[in-house]
């Protein structure tokens, strides 16, 4: 129903209004008064070295990636856990397959090298 | 313990084939790590043998079916009815093995000359053939968009297989793009149909969307044209549709030729068959509102792409542009079935017309990419129009095959390609669409100046290379078969009228 839909429109006009009237208000108040140290880009306390957009290994990439295909992999795993008892066998054989799909990968992945840092 | 039943062995019976090839893709995947370099042949074999067993899945479940039929019980439903395994999924599974055996045996030479001969590569294909088939029997949206992702995953890394060539790399990286921007619009048309009916299963989909339909006295609310529009951008660009169509001819010519064939038939395939059964099966109540849009990418894509074909001088993007026009004439008969109410011939004319378009373009389109692929050898990467300059006097027989694919291509009598396209405007005729059906007679005629072109190259013009061209058995194999199913299909279309009427189920 599309009048269910107007408390967002409402919400989209008030952060429409509200973000350009406190960054004015802000701009009219508070004191103007650069300084080097303070345009400088914030890196931890030191000063910035180096180029912003510097080149890394590929390798973390594979990391990433290899990261992200485990990580996914508990997620499935933990709806699994929770309802254990209830799925019973049948759950437990299905994980089991899931489980062993995702070896194969892994000892592929082993195999092929990409988890030697070389 | 619950003891509850959540799978019935019927739901692994139907879903044996899909099961058997992740078997063997992930068997290929472990066999790869154990064999040298000289043996990756027998990945190949392997993946033949594990399409052939797939196969064999399809029989099998044929047979369980028509052995119940005989009980008076249909069995096609699985897994809750998110997938179902009709006549109509069972055809496309067995051209998807079809594109893939004929692509596999492609395949072995061509990736040993390109020095990039990995067990991966059957792996994955058998993998994205599994994806195709969920996207064939899957009857329930979000098991149809996982189907669609894992084809379109293993497709993206298969045209970035050559490594160490810059085309391939950015022909993945383009197709990845796009691929992505595409899928995610599609799943936006699909939550919105999600939204409006509540449910993400086709049937209920299709009666959510006719008792909306029926409220508002047959016009479709602003949201349901939205979730319509949206949801047929994602099929347009998995089709590949002018104006949906951009990262074709260059996925296609950058990717290894052999893979190029098998995009051009088993994925736009798999792509057919998810568009048939959502616009078909889920969307049918809806077929008023899409005609419009049909009839303009039908006429937008056959202009668009027979006029880009006619000035390409490589044969990778040539046949990428052939292969969208030959999209631009199957939605002619999609538009000849929305166009009319049920009980009519050119309902089922249409979708037979798109059926039995898909079969033999499978044949056809990947035996002219077969001989394409042979062009390729140690020092030539064969994809000009001139490399296959003075084919006849290099490699007579392939020269001549080369002919009969590409007339039938342009749709000559009595080869295969006619008959696609006799039921198609047949169709068109039949529900009254006769400018249509003149204007893709008229781009027909396009075709074939294009088409023409390659064998005058091939037959009028002398070779550059005059040495023989040496072809390995797996291909004269793959050639053998395309070029067989394309005559004898052109020959004797009545069985394979029969076959498609059947996966219909007309």
């Amino acid at each position: 129903m599309p009048q269910n839909y107007i408390p967002i429109f409402i919400f989209i006009a008030v952060v429409g209004i509200l973000i350009p009237i406190t960054l004015l208000a802000a701009k009219l108040v508070r004191p103007d008064n650069p300084n080097r140290a303070k345009l400088s880009p914030y890196e931890c306390g030191v000063d910035p070295i180096g180029a912003s957009r510097g080149r890394y290994t590929v390798r973390y990439y594979i990391v990433a990636i290899l990261f992200v295909v485990f990580d996914v992999e508990t997620i499935f795993l933990f709806p699994w856990a929770v309802k254990f008892k209830a799925l019973g066998m049948f759950g437990l054989i299905e994980m089991l397959i899931f489980l062993a799909i995702l070896v194969v990968g892994y000892v592929w992945v082993w195999q092929k090298g990409a988890l030697d840092w070389v | 313990m619950g003891g509850a039943q959540y799978f019935t062995g019927t739901d692994y019976l139907l879903s044996l084939p899909i099961i058997l090839l992740t078997l063997f893709a992930l068997g290929i995947l472990l066999i790869d790590l154990m064999i040298p370099r000289e043996l990756k042949w027998v990945n190949a074999a392997t993946a033949f043998v594990g399409v052939l067993f797939a196969a064999g899945g399809l029989v099998r479940i044929q047979l369980a079916q028509a052995e119940l039929m005989l009980q008076g019980e249909r069995v096609e439903w699985a897994f809750m009815h998110s997938m179902i395994m009709d006549h109509f999924a069972i055809y496309f599974s067995y051209l998807f093995l079809a594109g893939a055996a004929i692509a596999i045996l492609m395949s072995v030479r061509y990736l040993e000359i390109e020095h990039e001969h990995h067990g991966e590569f059957y792996s994955l294909i058998l993998f994205s053939v599994v994806g195709m088939m969920v996207m064939a029997s899957g009857f329930d949206i979000v098991l149809i968009f996982i189907g669609l992702e894992l084809m379109a995953i293993s497709t993206y890394v298969l045209v970035g297989f050559l490594r160490s060539d810059k085309r391939s790399n950015e022909a993945a990286l383009k197709y990845l793009l796009l691929g992505a921007f595409s899928s995610g619009i599609f799943a936006y048309g699909l939550s919105l149909f999600y939204g409006l009916t509540g449910s993400t299963n086709l049937v209920n989909i299709g009666i959510g969307v006719q008792r909306e339909l029926t409220a508002r006295h047959n016009h479709a609310s602003p949201i349901l044209v939205v979730a319509l529009l949206t949801t047929c951008v994602g099929l347009f660009f998995k089709i590949a549709a002018i104006p949906f169509h951009q990262w074709l001819p260059d996925a296609y010519e950058g990717a290894p030729t052999s893979v190029t064939g098998f995009m051009s038939v088993a994925v736009k395939a798999a792509a057919w068959a998810m568009l048939l059964r959502i616009l078909i099966w889920g969307l049918y109540p809806m077929r008023k509102v899409y005609l419009p849009l049909l009839i303009f990418v039908s006429i937008v894509t056959m202009t668009g792409a027979n006029l880009a074909a006619l000035t390409q001088n490589n044969l990778k993007r040539l046949l990428a542009y052939s292969s969208i026009a030959h999209v631009g004439y199957m939605l002619l008969g999609l538009v000849a079935f929305a166009s009319v109410d049920y009980p009519d011939a050119a309902m089922t004319d249409g979708l037979k017309g798109i059926l039995l378009y898909l079969l033999v373009y499978t044949f056809m389109n990947l035996g002219a990419f077969a001989v394409v692929t042979s062009l390729r050898q140690r020092d030539v990467i064969g994809d000009e129009i001139d490399d296959i300059a003075g084919l006849f006097s290099r490699a007579p027989t392939e020269a001549v095959l080369m002919l009969i694919f590409l007339l039938s291509l342009a749709g000559i009598p009595p080869l295969a390609g006619f008959y696609g396209k006799y039921f198609i405007f047949l169709s068109l005729m039949e529900s009254g669409h006769y400018v249509l059906a003149s204007l893709a007679v008229l781009y027909a005629v396009f075709g074939l100046y294009y088409y023409m072109r390659i064998a005058n190259a091939m037959f009028m013009r002398e070779a550059t290379d005059k040495t023989r061209l040496p072809i390995s058995v797996a291909m004269k194999f793959a050639l053998g078969v395309s070029a067989v199913a394309t005559v004898y299909i052109g020959i004797f279309p009545e069985r394979f009228i029969k076959l498609v009427t059947w996966s219909a189920g007309l």
